[in-house]
């Protein structure tokens, strides 16, 4: 094992880290302003990859044109699901939400199984390997940790300088007494799961353009979704990009020094001490 | 003693009793088979209930105790040739202990926190027996034809199983019923309902919490090893698929969380439903109408926590006043 290695393992591992990272941050977002944990988050990743997939292979679409198609479709999607799913139980005890979007999930993942089937799908797209000394990365993965970084930045924006992401961040302090202020909390919640979704179809379609994928392979990121928001501090939407590098690093560098079948362990483990230690994650945040 | 009495706990004894020997007096194997399958269902959903239905904890990680059992039960027959009963209890014994660890850790958390901990558990198993060597590791367990030669060949032993799965959810269905009528049981429902209020009124929260999660997972650690032995072999994917703990809370919402017989009706439902659509011949356009199943499945379960979040038997309980004294 030379330094080299060791440097190809990390730097490929923070490129997939950041693109883990973009997948919980919507999970985080939706749990952040509704307190909802959205089981239907690896479906939809799914549809993020099956999206750019179909665009691309389909219609020849460029797969980052197709990305924008796929978010816009993710955001009205999103919304539709707030709106027949979540609304009517937003609050009722917490089980109802668990259960009404796992209920999304299983509809969502039987219609793709019955029109897609379950065999693996490959894009087959590549833009080659970029050199950058003692570095080979390949320019798909390169491309979508800038994506990412960009959407963050854009999601930082809309947050923290718009009125609506005002609002939003409103909503998730304390929900009462927005609507005492006169927010629209209804339509504010809508939103936020709507960019959820599209948080969670973007890094879909990110990850189809690298990984064969089926309908089936949303769920392993859902998972880490969840490692992830944990790591990150669950409901801080921006603490996902540091845990989705923390993972992207362990998933890399963890495999140089054990058999590979063992990271999801240490991984499973890690997220289980971290939800007993410091449920409001290692990057703290309110409780 | 008085509470013995009540039609309701007779009425639910007597749906599981029928379901479960009907089979064993026609001596149909087929019937067996479903019937299997069914009291599997009813006593997952029956144990689960315990912690999710009287002490209001979500756990999506039931299959683990199911799973973990199994695999138990698995290795004590294969490797030091345990004779069925021995496994069985150690299947459940090892799933007990399990609970009785990681209660005391993952109780302390609450509502969705204590969820996401408990699919953290599952997978956290999963991934380590796959790479745990006595288990077998990726391919897990499979047992040599011989083992059921002492249980007079594999026909045999199908049955005998079959007798342990009847025995279990019968038990599950007393012992489900004493719980809910016993003070241990008003302890767990007030917790339910407001945890620090029943702290203050004496209910030693993380005991009684714990002992709950202890008798929900004993029943599933018995079942994974009847049901595995019964299959001939074990893999982690079978042994701890999470979608088998949500189609236990499914059954669970669809009858009525915290009653007896609402788990009971549910599974019965979901795994009559389930059989329907799988041997179903009808057509949705060109596509055969059991590559639906999920749909369908996920559209039902929709429906129910939108508009009858009680389940069935707290929906008739609600309606009718005069069940309140035949169902419970």
């Amino acid at each position: 094992m030379n330094a080299g290695m060791i440097l190809t393992s990390l730097v490929d591992g923070l490129l997939i880290g950041v693109v883990y990272g973009i997948a919980a941050m919507g999970l985080n977002l939706i749990w952040g302003v509704m307190r909802v944990i959205n089981l239907a988050h690896g479906a939809l990743i799914s549809l993020g990859m099956f999206g750019v997939y179909l665009l691309f292979s389909g219609l020849g679409l460029n797969p980052y044109l197709s990305l924008v198609l796929v978010a816009l479709l993710g955001l009205l999607m999103g919304v539709l699901i707030y709106v027949i799913a979540i609304q009517r139980v937003i609050n009722a005890p917490y089980l109802s939400t668990l259960l009404a979007t796992f209920a999304i999930n299983m509809i969502i993942i039987g219609l793709g199984t019955a029109a897609f089937t379950t065999t693996p799908r490959d894009i087959g797209f590549s833009l080659g390997n970029v050199e950058l000394g003692p570095l080979t990365l390949q320019g798909t993965r390169l491309v979508a940790a800038l994506v990412t970084l960009t959407v963050t930045a854009i999601l930082y924006t809309f947050l923290y300088r718009t009125r609506t992401g005002k609002y939003i961040r409103a909503v998730s302090n304390n929900r009462a007494a927005a609507e005492l202020m006169g927010i629209p909390s209804a339509r504010i919640l809508a939103l936020s799961f709507g960019i959820g979704t599209m948080l969670a179809a973007i890094a879909g379609g990110l990850i189809a353009t690298f990984f064969s994928f089926t309908i089936l392979s949303g769920d392993l990121y859902q998972q880490k979704s969840f490692i992830i928001g944990v790591l990150g501090g669950l409901g801080n939407p921006l603490g996902a990009l540091v845990g989705g590098l923390i993972l992207g690093v362990l998933e890399g560098v963890l495999p140089l020094t054990m058999p590979n079948t063992w990271v999801p362990v240490i991984e499973f483990v890690l997220f289980i001490v971290i939800l007993l230690v410091k449920p409001s994650g290692l990057l703290g945040g309110k409780k | 003693m008085k509470q013995w009495l009540h039609p309701g706990f007779w009425l639910t004894l007597l749906i599981v009793l029928a379901l479960g020997l009907a089979p064993v007096f026609t001596r149909n194997a087929g019937l067996r088979e479903t019937g299997f399958t069914i009291l599997l269902a009813i006593s997952m959903a029956v144990s689960l209930n315990i912690i999710m239905g009287y002490t209001g904890y979500v756990s999506f990680g039931h299959v683990v105790f199911y799973g973990l059992g199994g695999y138990t039960g698995m290795y004590l027959i294969d490797t030091w040739g345990a004779p069925l009963p021995l496994a069985v209890l150690g299947g459940g014994a090892t799933s007990a202990l399990l609970a009785f660890g990681l209660g005391k850790a993952i109780l302390r958390l609450r509502g969705a926190y204590f969820a996401l901990a408990t699919i953290g558990v599952n997978e956290a198993v999963r991934t380590f027996v796959a790479n745990f060597k006595p288990f077998g590791g990726p391919t897990g367990i499979e047992l040599q034809f011989s083992v059921y030669k002492q249980y007079g060949g594999a026909a045999d032993a199908l049955w005998l199983t079959y007798y342990g799965v009847i025995a279990i959810s019968v038990f599950a269905v007393i012992f489900s019923y004493y719980i809910k009528t016993s003070k241990f049981g008003l302890g767990l429902m007030s917790i339910r309902e407001d945890e620090d209020a029943a702290e203050v009124m004496g209910v030693i929260t993380p005991d009684a919490k714990t002992m709950a999660f202890v008798f929900s997972a004993f029943l599933p650690g018995m079942l994974g090893v009847l049901f595995f032995f019964k299959n001939g072999n074990v893999e982690p994917a079978d042994a701890f698929r999470l979608g088998f703990s949500i189609e236990s809370l499914v059954m669970i919402m669809l009858g009525g969380q915290g009653t007896l017989l609402g788990p009971v009706i549910g599974a019965l439902g979901y795994q009559r439903l389930r059989g329907l659509l799988l041997t179903s011949d009808a057509m949705i356009g060109s596509l055969p109408l059991k590559d639906f199943q999920l749909v369908i499945a996920g559209l039902l379960m929709l429906v129910i926590i939108l508009f009858i979040p009680a389940g069935l038997v707290g929906w008739l309980r609600q309606k009718f006043a005069f069940l309140r004294r035949i169902l419970v």
